[in-house]
């Protein structure tokens, strides 16, 4: 790149957290540390059913990039993923493999419903159709559109990415995340 | 495609007196509705007299009557070699959804019945393995019948006011 183009362009590196610095040292948190390091390396699993996958075919490619906020290898295996991306209609047929999917991933694990579809049922009003995934797993961030643009799913990564940030590192062990797990019938 | 009506009606006819309760051509399509109690004997009859020759199961499904009394059973005859294809359907109360399978004749039968079953509940007897086949399998209604709503019916956010149901 040209340096003038790199001058006009706001490229900024993740900030550090908060913390206590002087001449060879820096405190600070873990939490924050960790949390920045997981916001910036989130290895989504796309499980993506239809138009809304295509869109974000659109996200992964060239032109958008989601490269760019650390997210260059999906991971098709759930025990390796932290980012579920539910993207598309779910069948009823489709719920309980949907929710072994995301049973299967490791801790700590953030649910991102991408469109109408996944996150209400959408146009599909019908017996077959699960209305909103959040019916049978928990969901984080939900992303409206029909299907919605891939700027809209980067700032839904966004929001994850926020979210894994700010949180405690020791998410899974506090009471009120176990309640919400419980309360879908996950251990 | 006359010739072809007539030709199959007067071997029906020949065969199975009063089977036939009525024969018509539809768009250029022979479609014959037969009493249920023949609608197996006739099927076998077509695909196996050796002029009419309807070896393939195009396809077979199922409809509800718009007096909601009635189901029906419709199959898709084709005879390849000399293209003629035929429309076969019977009638059947909806009470008693019963009829012989297909799969003797037809093992392609077999997935196409499951699915008549899985959306009208129609009994196919002498089948292999009559489950459902599309829908989830705790599902307790057969989801094309016109008694049961379109709708999925654990939705509480959408209502007469907003969405015209």
């Amino acid at each position: 790149m040209p340096k003038e183009i790199i001058k006009q362009t706001k490229l900024e590196i993740a900030k550090q957290p908060e913390g206590l610095e002087g001449p060879g040292f820096f405190a600070t948190k873990i939490d924050g540390v960790i949390g920045m390091a997981r916001a910036n390396s989130l290895w989504p699993l796309p499980f993506a059913t239809s138009c809304c996958g295509i869109e974000f075919m659109a996200t992964m490619g060239s032109h958008y990039d989601l490269a760019r906020f650390g997210m260059e290898r999906l991971s098709f295996s759930p025990r390796q993923a932290d980012l579920l991306m539910v993207m598309g209609t779910i069948a009823k047929k489709m719920g309980p493999i949907l929710r072994q999917v995301y049973e299967q991933m490791a801790e700590p694990r953030w649910v991102l419903s991408v469109g109408a579809c996944a996150s209400s049922g959408g146009i599909f009003d019908t017996y077959s159709v699960l209305q909103g995934i959040d019916r049978i797993i928990p969901v984080d961030v939900y992303v409206p559109g029909c299907p919605p643009r891939p700027e809209q799913i980067i700032e839904g990564i966004l929001k994850i990415q926020e979210l894994a940030k700010n949180e405690s590192g020791r998410r899974r062990n506090n009471p009120e995340y176990k309640k919400l797990l419980n309360s879908y019938g996950i251990e | 495609m006359e010739d072809l009506l007539n030709k199959i009606s007067l071997k029906l006819n020949a065969k199975f007196s009063n089977a036939i309760i009525s024969s018509e051509l539809l768009y250029d399509f022979p479609v014959f509705t037969i009493n249920s109690a023949n609608i197996h004997d006739v099927i076998r009859f077509l695909k196996e007299d050796d002029e009419l020759n309807f070896h393939f199961l195009t396809d077979l499904t199922g409809a509800q009557t718009a007096d909601e009394k009635q189901l029906s059973v419709i199959y898709h005859l084709h005879n390849m070699p000399k293209n003629w294809r035929v429309r076969v359907k019977t009638y059947f109360d909806i009470n008693t959804p019963e009829i012989p399978t297909a799969t003797d004749l037809w093992p392609g039968a077999n997935w196409m019945e499951r699915e008549t079953y899985d959306f009208y509940g129609v009994r196919f007897i002498g089948h292999p393995n009559l489950k459902r086949i599309l829908n989830v399998d705790e599902m307790d209604i057969f989801p094309l019948r016109k008694e049961y709503p379109l709708e999925d019916q654990t939705r509480e956010d959408k209502d007469d006011k907003m969405f015209g149901r």
